[in-house]
């Protein structure tokens, strides 16, 4: 289906009230880093990756690897919104032997890659796109990472090796939401000035609104040059969407109370009424 | 042993077009025929263990059975991480190659020992760990990784270790413990290249009239628990001896034996974290870990007169 811009925000929205309502129902769930990233996976998903329940185990597929793997109440939420499973599945969120745990697990349709450790995703992806230069597939390539991730060492060994291999068939977005478990990333180990660093390592970077659907498009399209790997520094808002949670980094792990789940949903119902009036 | 890997895996790869092998800047003056022959299945990733594995298993998903090659600690250790979670969780065909098993290397110091190797990979999950005895095993070894691909850590020794098998053909099954010779006194089990001390120790042995056997455990996992029960019914004491620390042969051998009620003596040769500050050429440093074929000999003489003094 082609969206219009108008109608993935209308997607965002929703798609960010089941991320809340999931960590509320399973009591546990990265929610802060879930909804800023939300937008860069509702692009991805509906606009970008040649990926679908359908295609999903030919060698032809695009690959999305989601590195920062604690954000899964996202992935979870756009993948059955692209119908890889029921979102009912998702009653069984976190609880014993269900396959919709605390981070991506390959026993879920439409996962690409089990992650969780952080710094794991960039040196897979480069090995996949490594592969698919060797075999000479037309596939593309995608890892998110978070800025705080950014901290791992693995992370600058394949951001090197990404380069010197000319994988501009590879494209790495980074959740730029500024906040990890303790606090603002510049004050843990600030981690930019990101530009200057990933031109620095050889990659035809971007930097964007993370929640701009357009700027995303441009962006994470086509690769950003030929013979380099992309980089699109998506700067966005830890907890978007939901008033209280915005840039507040105790909700980087954190389930509402009654109260708080009220109003978070009071809030993503006035925003979608907001936005159906708006394209309407 | 590095030779024979190396000649095996570049013959398999003529037939097998889906090998492939990553070296960490190391194995020049070993690696070059594979790299000539096969120069768009080779790769140097540079110094970068973590990702030359995380590397290896995203090609590893796209259909290649990828070699990790590196020496001593560097292939497993500073790369634990994403051999756990990027191939064993995945299940993906990696094979992690590290040259210089034990103290190989050991005029560079303990920076270039594998003496943990063992310990860290042997819990992992759907891996293989295999550490051949000689360049015999280590050719089979090849073999069967590339037949049937999977996780796996082959541990090699380095140049120059001599043929301990008569021939390869020899070798029925490298999947079970290889009784180089019976000992109804005393059997030494050997993991690796210190198999050639085990052997020179046993002939010490027998010199002196005692019922000396050897073997070789090349496969750590699987174990070949049945070939060790088969010999703890043969024999009075039983020896492991290995080029590594708690947490290898002897630990498989110990749990084997205790887990089955089984009441042979059983000692054991390894490393000691006490001597790891010590320098010296690989020959040197065995003597100082009691584990040349002189202290081996002389530590089963011990364990023998302990066993005649108590019974």
């Amino acid at each position: 289906m082609n969206y219009t811009d108008g109608q993935l925000e209308q997607k965002s929205l929703k798609l960010r009230r089941s991320v809340v309502k999931w960590i509320k129902h399973a009591g546990a769930g990265h929610t802060g880093g879930s909804l800023s990233c939300i937008d860069i996976l509702n692009v991805l998903y509906n606009r970008i990756l040649n990926v679908s329940p359908e295609n999903f185990t030919s060698p032809d597929r695009d690959r999305y690897v989601q590195s920062k793997g604690h954000a899964v109440e996202a992935l979870f939420v756009v993948l059955a919104d692209a119908g890889f499973f029921d979102e009912s599945d998702l009653e069984t969120l976190c609880c014993y032997q269900s396959h919709y745990v605390g981070h991506p697990t390959r026993k879920v349709n439409g996962v690409e890659q089990n992650t969780g450790g952080l710094g794991h995703g960039l040196p897979i992806c480069v090995g996949t796109a490594l592969a698919g230069k060797m075999d000479a597939k037309d596939y593309r390539v995608y890892t998110l990472l978070g800025d705080g991730e950014l901290a791992e060492g693995s992370n600058w060994e394949a951001a090197m090796s990404a380069a010197h291999y000319k994988l501009d068939n590879l494209t790495a977005v980074i959740d730029c939401n500024t906040l990890q478990i303790a606090g603002r990333t510049a004050d843990v180990m600030n981690s930019e000035p990101l530009v200057e660093k990933w031109e620095a390592f050889g990659w035809a970077v971007r930097r964007i609104d993370g929640h701009d659907i357009a700027a995303l498009t441009e962006a994470l399209r086509d690769p950003l040059e030929a013979g380099k790997p992309s980089m699109v520094i998506a700067d966005t808002v830890k907890g978007r969407g939901v008033s209280f949670m915005e840039d507040v980094g105790k909700w980087h792990h954190g389930v509402p109370n009654d109260e708080e789940f009220a109003k978070a949903m009071e809030g993503f119902d006035m925003q979608l009424a907001a936005k159906e009036g708006a394209l309407s | 042993m590095r030779q024979a890997f190396i000649e095996e895996l570049t013959l398999l790869a003529e037939t097998n077009l889906n090998l492939f092998l990553i070296v960490g800047d190391l194995g020049y003056s070993v690696v070059e025929p594979f790299a000539e022959r096969f120069p768009d299945r080779f790769l140097n990733a540079g110094v970068a263990e973590q990702n030359m594995t995380g590397l290896a298993a995203g090609l590893a998903s796209c259909g290649f059975h990828v070699f990790t090659y590196s020496i001593a600690n560097f292939p497993t250790l500073r790369c634990l991480e994403q051999i756990r979670n990027d191939v064993c969780y995945h299940n993906l065909p990696v094979t992690v190659v590290s040259v210089g098993g034990g103290m190989a290397y050991g005029n560079l110091g303990y920076s270039h020992h594998a003496t943990e190797d063992l310990a860290v990979t042997l819990p992992l999950p759907n891996i293989r760990v295999i550490a051949p005895g000689d360049p015999f095993e280590t050719r089979l070894a090849t073999r069967e990784l590339c037949k049937k691909p999977g996780p796996s850590y082959l541990r090699l020794g380095k140049a120059r270790e001599p043929t301990i098998h008569a021939a390869i053909d020899g070798i029925k099954d490298l999947r079970t413990l290889q009784i180089l010779q019976e000992g109804s006194d005393v059997m030494l089990v050997s993991t690796g290249g210190i198999l050639e001390q085990v052997k020179a120790a046993a002939e010490r042995l027998t010199q002196s009239g005692i019922c000396a056997g050897y073997s070789s455990s090349p496969y750590l996992k699987p174990f070949d628990e049945a070939g060790l029960l088969s010999i703890a019914l043969k024999t009075k004491i039983i020896i492991s001896v290995e080029e590594h620390g708690v947490g290898g042969l002897s630990s498989l051998i110990s749990e084997t034996l205790h887990r089955n009620n089984m009441n042979t003596l059983f000692r054991c040769l390894k490393t000691q974290t006490e001597n790891y500050k010590f320098v010296g050429s690989q020959k040197h440093l065995r003597a100082k870990h009691g584990l040349d074929e002189e202290h081996i000999s002389s530590f089963a003489m011990t364990c023998l007169a302990d066993l005649a003094d108590a019974t």
